[in-house]
């Protein structure tokens, strides 16, 4: 493998595997399509088209998946007049990845305003991607009708009450949780006594070195409380797994990547499908970020994770629409 | 000839304003209230009526909302998309904390006399 320059990251100051200058290098980059991958406990960030060039991280990936979010159909104010193309340009850019995935995570607000046929849409535009299974949890865009009736109707079959639910795929064990219902006036994202219980249930039989994968629209971790961007109960969550060597964390509703590192959990944040938003608090409000026309690919796009087995941190890595 | 079309354009010009004052009524009976949803804010923040008012929200932002009273019963709007709007008349005195429950940072309140 090819070395220049400041791309290999080997200082240990505490002899523990973690570089955390390294790591702070590599959020700084990572909206800008980064892989950080953790090799042989030495973290190494490589800027995503050397990576590309050079195939696969040394050791097959074991499980490769995608999450996208926030695809808003039915979106159509000046920031994106067209949520139907940039949604097919996300698939395009998952169809041309490496290594295909095996399955697709949408992080929610997959509809604007809940209505049947939005879902409905972009159940069958993600029938385009060569890969068939895909795994929602909503927003709080896909729940506009109070009890999320009209998303449960098209994904909470095979879920617990409320739509949240768990599976394994290769010894990984994924949860998906819901944190956009029954929220309080002035409040934040919310998960609620009942689903910090399942959790507890859910999580007692797996062992420590079991890799566990959280996903759930709004962050779990405080972004922005002033617009939003954050979960009350998230740290009853996050006491839960905090047994666990490997806990990786994805969310949406933010509509930009950002990512954080606390102890063996990262959490990680996705770019919309549909239209970006400001940085905490660089505008106003929350709302639409209008960008010149040849600008807005650039900030949409996708994430491919990786996992390879005996390595801590998943390989995360964000690539834009462009 | 030019007093008379004087007068009578004054008579019109009162009518039509009795008419689209939208205030109250001569019984005084009717009133009603508007507050304009933007920028994932509820304006006027506080707003004061007489019992009796019927307030109309209007959702001007790029970006739809609701209209949640605090107990998710008395009051409750479906999403509003830009330009959609929602009515609720207020019979009885209190005060009426409410919410978007999509965007629940955004609260504001009807104090109603």
């Amino acid at each position: 493998m090819k070395q220049t320059g400041n791309d290999e990251l080997l200082v240990d100051h505490n002899h523990d595997g973690i570089n955390r200058r390294g790591f702070l290098k590599c959020m700084a980059w990572a909206g800008t399509g980064t892989l950080c991958v953790m090799q042989g406990g030495v973290l190494k960030s490589l800027a995503l088209n050397r990576w590309q060039e050079m195939g696969q991280p040394q050791g097959q990936s074991e499980l490769s998946f995608v999450q996208i979010s926030d695809s808003h159909m039915g979106f159509n104010k000046p920031a994106n007049a067209d949520v139907v193309s940039t949604l097919k340009a996300a698939v395009d850019k998952i169809n041309a990845l490496p290594q295909a995935p095996e399955f697709l995570l949408h992080t929610g607000d997959i509809t604007h305003l809940s209505r049947p046929e939005q879902f409905d849409t972009v159940k069958q535009i993600l029938t385009s991607t060569k890969t068939k299974d895909v795994f929602y949890v909503p927003g709080e865009h896909d729940v506009t009708d109070g009890d999320g009736k009209e998303y449960l109707q098209h994904y909470g079959k095979n879920a617990q009450s409320g739509g949240r639910y768990s599976f394994d795929k290769k010894g990984v064990h994924f949860l998906g949780l819901v944190n956009v219902m029954n929220l309080k006036a002035g409040g934040l994202g919310s998960l609620g006594a009942e689903q910090l219980e399942w959790i507890k249930k859910d999580l007692e039989a797996l062992t420590a070195s079991t890799p566990v994968i959280v996903f759930a629209h709004i962050p779990l971790w405080s972004v922005y409380p002033e617009w939003g961007w954050g979960t009350e109960d998230s740290e009853q969550a996050l006491a839960l797994l905090k047994r666990f060597g490997s806990v990786t964390v994805l969310n949406g509703h933010i509509h930009q990547t950002m990512q954080k590192v606390e102890g063996s959990v990262t959490f990680h944040t996705a770019a919309s499908t549909a239209f970006p938003q400001p940085a905490p608090g660089k505008a106003d409000s929350p709302g639409p970020m209008k960008v010149p026309a040849e600008q807005l690919r650039a900030l949409l796009g996708i994430t491919d994770v990786n996992f390879v087995r005996g390595q801590q941190a998943l390989a995360v890595v964000d690539s834009n629409l462009v | 000839m030019r007093r008379e079309l004087l007068l009578v354009c004054a008579a019109v010009f009162l009518l039509g304003e009795a008419q689209t004052t939208g205030g109250t009524a001569a019984n005084g009976k009717t009133n009603q209230a508007e507050v304009e949803i933007d920028n994932f804010t509820f304006a006027p923040v506080t707003l004061t009526v007489p019992a009796g008012t019927t307030v109309k929200w209007v959702n001007r932002d790029d970006i739809p909302h609701t209209v949640v009273s605090e107990d998710r019963r008395t009051f409750k709007s479906k999403a509003l998309d830009t330009d959609d709007s929602f009515s609720y008349t207020f019979t009885q005195p209190g005060t009426y904390t409410y919410f978007c429950s999509i965007h629940p940072k955004m609260t504001a309140k009807v104090v109603v006399q």
